[in-house]
């Protein structure tokens, strides 16, 4: 039988035909090996070989181009990252790989676009950069009171996201840390009060996420809040070193979630448990929108270490897990994004979700994860991340999608890196060898080999996707002008200088805050909507847009924070491409109500308020 | 109807299969092993009807489709088809003497991960962080092999890995919890227990066996040292062959020193191993 030598193949005897079909196997064999240098040159056809275009030819050829102009722009902000125990040192870098965030607003009213950096570094300060509409922007924190936030006593910041939480017309600031969350009252454009007692805030959080969004529809936006490491953890003052997740894939060890309500008083009340918000995975990034069409918003999380969590909202009463029927959570990955488009103009919301892809050690891709079917319920969700072009990018965090050339479908900013360390050898063998070990080994921080300043997916590029409108990106990353290899983690984009353009801002850990201005082939119109609700929450988060021209259809929303520590600008962007002229727009408040409004101007500004 | 105990193997590790999958989502998906499989399985059936016209025996070949499957991860499906066609067809173009020479489970993903690299990684987290997969892997495993008779090489096997994680402590600043930490996750577990042990592409000798399991954890060490990060993989690749190249010269040298004698049939003859 099997076992038996097959003496029949070797030898002379074997008949001329079977000689013959020996050789064509062989030949076929060394055809077969030569297959994945074939795959490789061929799926690097989606890519641009074009690096280093002129701004000219780059908008010939691909619409647009982008230049970093924060010098220019008078942004000079580096990150600095927190330093926790003295027992995590040996791998500090990796543990501390967080912190760099970006947030859009437009804190003061005055119709431009501000931005709130953080930073990490016990004494460092954040930023607030408040647009002087002359194209260059000026840091205001320290005078309004938002700099001086990061402190060995009260923990150091991680992310922010702006809404008005007491409808008062002005954006308030939520401060997330590794320690005590902070809630700033906007004090109409001129400063800033903490609130966070008088709010009911919990004394320390270790979160890396946090959105609004108004999830019982009683026009007060509410919070959530995801964690990282667990909430009893004070990372400078560690009583042991067992604080690493406890699988790479399936750990349930982080931080706990939290589900702030707004009771409209100025207080939250905390309900996470009451609405079954309960996981305790290690939450790296949470965005919400209406994904079962029922007029409520849902909440999608993405976790590091495990899988992710999609929660559907039954209406504002209690959130129902569907991450595995809805297929969005059947693999364990690394998720550290979460961002909500509709790339294809289908009117429908594709999520797109970051995790790591290191050649040859751990190739998860990300996820595009498109609706395949709307039975009432949750959708089911199909991975089109590899069919589309938009899976392998690197060690990925924030995502961003925008139309960045305005031709009317959504491209994607993606930015890459982990630890980009004093040499390039990398740290990827010690870190796979304990990663496949027993939570016993893994848990704990002292049997991690130390890094001793290697690299871990570090000195990687970013990636800018083009959308081609058939369902392909292409990468054009080189082409449009973005070279940098700074370890990537927030993407916003916003129209910073009021030109119907999408501008990108990217915050890198370690590394500077990268403005990128923006220039769109003229051709190409736009259109443009800022909201105002009445009914609804007044910052208007969780209204949905649906814009109709040319035959086609694209929704979008106003969000309270999504991608990776990050929040767009609050206003809905639209590219038209050539289209002369818009059909509609529908607006669905989140307050329920629909308005129709025919054939608004393009290349225009639309200042909204919700009907009464 | 009399149970055929060629079939435990392979139900043995579908059974695996299925539970960690089931438990933990450990597959890429249900395509991806079903194309494993069947080019796995469609190859086998093609060669061995083409180049040696004997019955059809899909069994190894459903073995080998189902271990790409497991220990290999990728989010693309065109590895699963060319690294189970890839396993079958070295067993009909890498011979010497009308024996193959590398385990196929072991040559598919040694070719996918050298050539393959960025769309390619092991199987190298755990499934879960609870104790019973560990235990259950192990349990059954030891067992189905004990049966067999090929306990010793895995045993030989666990004791050169601690032995010579030791030593790799010396050379480097990592603990013995962190050198010993892939031992205790799945991929080594499924390569101790099934792909070092498979009778076609080991030495006959018990202790010839237990020799060349100890080389294979050397060379192992040597490429970990060297950060290598599919050591495991690559040095059974390296020294399985080499062994079974040694033992034909030396069987041919005592052949051809007693021409009479005859060839010792093999004591393992109709086993059907898990990872083929």
């Amino acid at each position: 039988m099997h076992s038996r030598p097959e003496s029949t193949v070797e030898g002379a005897a074997a008949p001329r035909p079977r000689r013959f079909l020996k050789a064509l196997t062989a030949f076929v064999f060394l055809g077969l090996l030569a297959t994945p240098v074939a795959v490789r040159y061929f799926s690097s056809g989606s890519r641009a070989d074009d690096a280093g275009l002129s701004v000219p030819a780059a908008l010939e050829r691909y619409g647009f181009a982008l230049q970093a102009v924060s010098d220019a722009a008078g942004i000079r902000f580096t990150h600095q990252p927190p330093m926790l125990d003295p027992k995590l040192e040996p791998i500090m870098p990796a543990v501390a790989a967080y912190g760099a965030a970006v947030s859009v607003t437009d804190f003061d009213r005055d119709g431009w676009q501000d931005l709130y950096v953080t930073n990490s570094a016990v004494g460092s300060r954040n930023a607030l950069y408040r647009n002087r509409q002359d194209g260059t922007f000026e840091d205001v924190a320290a005078p309004l009171g938002v700099a001086e936030v990061n402190h060995r006593a009260t923990g150091v910041s991680m992310g922010a996201v702006w809404g008005d939480y007491d409808n008062d017309g002005y954006e308030d600031l939520f401060l997330y840390r590794w320690g005590r969350p902070e809630l700033f009252h906007n004090d109409r454009g001129s400063g800033f009060t903490r609130v966070t007692e008088s709010a009911n805030l919990p004394d320390w959080i270790n979160a890396n996420a946090a959105v609004w969004f108004d999830y019982d529809r009683d026009g007060w936006i509410d919070l959530f809040v995801g964690g990282f490491y667990p909430a009893d953890l004070n990372l400078w003052n560690l009583t042991n070193t067992r604080v690493m997740p406890e699988s790479f894939e399936y750990a349930q060890n982080g931080g706990r979630n939290y589900l702030f309500r707004n009771r409209g008083d100025g207080i939250f009340e905390e309900v996470a448990e009451a609405t079954g918000l309960t996981s305790e995975r290690w939450t790296l990034a949470a965005a919400a929108a209406d994904v079962d069409h029922d007029g409520d918003p849902d909440l999608f999380v993405a976790n590091d270490f495990g899988i992710n969590e999609l929660y559907i909202n039954d209406r504002g009463r209690r959130f129902r897990e569907v991450g595995r029927e809805a297929n969005v959570a059947r693999t364990p990955k690394s998720g550290m994004n979460a961002s909500f488009g509709d790339v294809l103009n289908r009117g429908e919301w594709t999520l797109y979700v970051t995790n790591i892809s290191e050649p040859g050690v751990l190739i998860h891709g990300n996820d595009l994860w498109v609706p395949t079917h709307d039975s009432g319920g949750a959708p089911r969700y199909r991975n089109l991340a590899g069919a589309m072009g938009v899976e392998l990018a690197g060690f990925a965090f924030g995502a961003q999608f925008g139309d960045l050339n305005n031709d009317g479908w959504l491209d994607l900013f993606v930015t890459n890196g982990f630890v980009s360390g004093e040499t390039r050898d990398s740290y990827w063998y010690d870190y796979s060898m304990v990663a496949g070990g027993h939570r016993n080994i893994i848990a704990d921080a002292s049997n991690w080999p130390a890094m001793r300043g290697r690299s871990l997916s570090g000195y990687q590029a970013d990636r800018v996707w083009l959308n081609d409108g058939t369902g392909r990106f292409q990468d054009v990353t080189p082409a449009v002008g973005v070279v940098n290899r700074y370890d990537g983690r927030a993407v916003a984009v916003a129209d910073l200088w009021n030109r119907g353009v999408l501008d990108v801002v990217v915050a890198y850990q370690r590394g500077p805050l990268l403005v990128y201005k923006n220039t769109v082939r003229a051709e190409h119109g736009w259109i443009a909507f800022a909201l105002e609700g009445t009914r609804s929450n007044r910052s208007a988060i969780g209204a949905e847009l649906h814009l109709y021209w040319a035959g086609t259809e694209q929704i979008q929303q106003i969000d309270g924070g999504n991608g990776f520590a990050s929040q767009n600008q609050r206003r809905a962007h639209y590219g038209l491409g050539p289209a002369s002229q818009v059909d509609s727009i529908v607006i669905r408040w989140p307050s329920g109500t629909v308005q129709t409004i025919p054939s608004p101007a393009i290349n225009t500004l639309h200042a909204l308020t919700e009907p009464q | 109807m009399k149970y055929d105990r060629r079939l435990t193997a392979p139900l043995l590790i579908t059974l695996i299969l299925i539970g960690a999958h089931w438990s933990y989502g450990v597959l890429r998906g249900y395509e991806a092993i079903a194309l494993a499989i069947f080019s796995a399985m469609a190859t086998e059936f093609a060669l061995r009807r083409l180049l040696t016209g004997r019955p059809q025996q899909l069994v190894s070949a459903y073995i080998s489709g189902i271990s790409i499957a497991i220990l290999v991860r990728s989010p693309v499906l065109w590895p699963y088809a060319v690294g189970g066609v890839l396993s079958i067809m070295s067993k009909y173009v890498l011979r010497m003497k009308g024996r193959h020479l590398w385990n196929p489970s072991n040559f598919g993903i040694c070719a996918l991960l050298f050539l393959a690299p960025f769309a390619v990684a092991p199987l190298s987290v755990q499934w879960g962080n609870d104790l019973w997969p560990m235990l259950v892997i192990w349990t059954v495993g030891l067992n189905a092999i004990w049966l067999a008779k090929r306990a010793h090489i895995t045993l030989a096997y666990v004791a050169s890995f601690f032995v010579f994680a030791y030593v790799r402590t010396v050379f480097t600043d990592s603990s013995f919890a962190a050198e010993i930490a892939p031992i205790t996750g799945p991929m080594y577990q499924l390569f101790a227990l099934f792909m070092i042990t498979d009778p076609k592409t080991t030495v006959s000798s018990k202790r010839g066996a237990i020799v060349v399991v100890f080389l294979v954890a050397f060379v192992e060490m040597l490429l970990r040292l060297a950060e290598v990060i599919y050591a495991p993989f690559y040095a059974l690749f390296i020294v399985g062959p080499a062994a079974l190249l040694v033992e034909m010269w030396w069987k041919s040298r005592a052949e051809a020193a007693q021409p009479d004698a005859q060839a010792a049939p093999s004591a393992h003859r109709g086993l059907r191993w898990p990872l083929r």
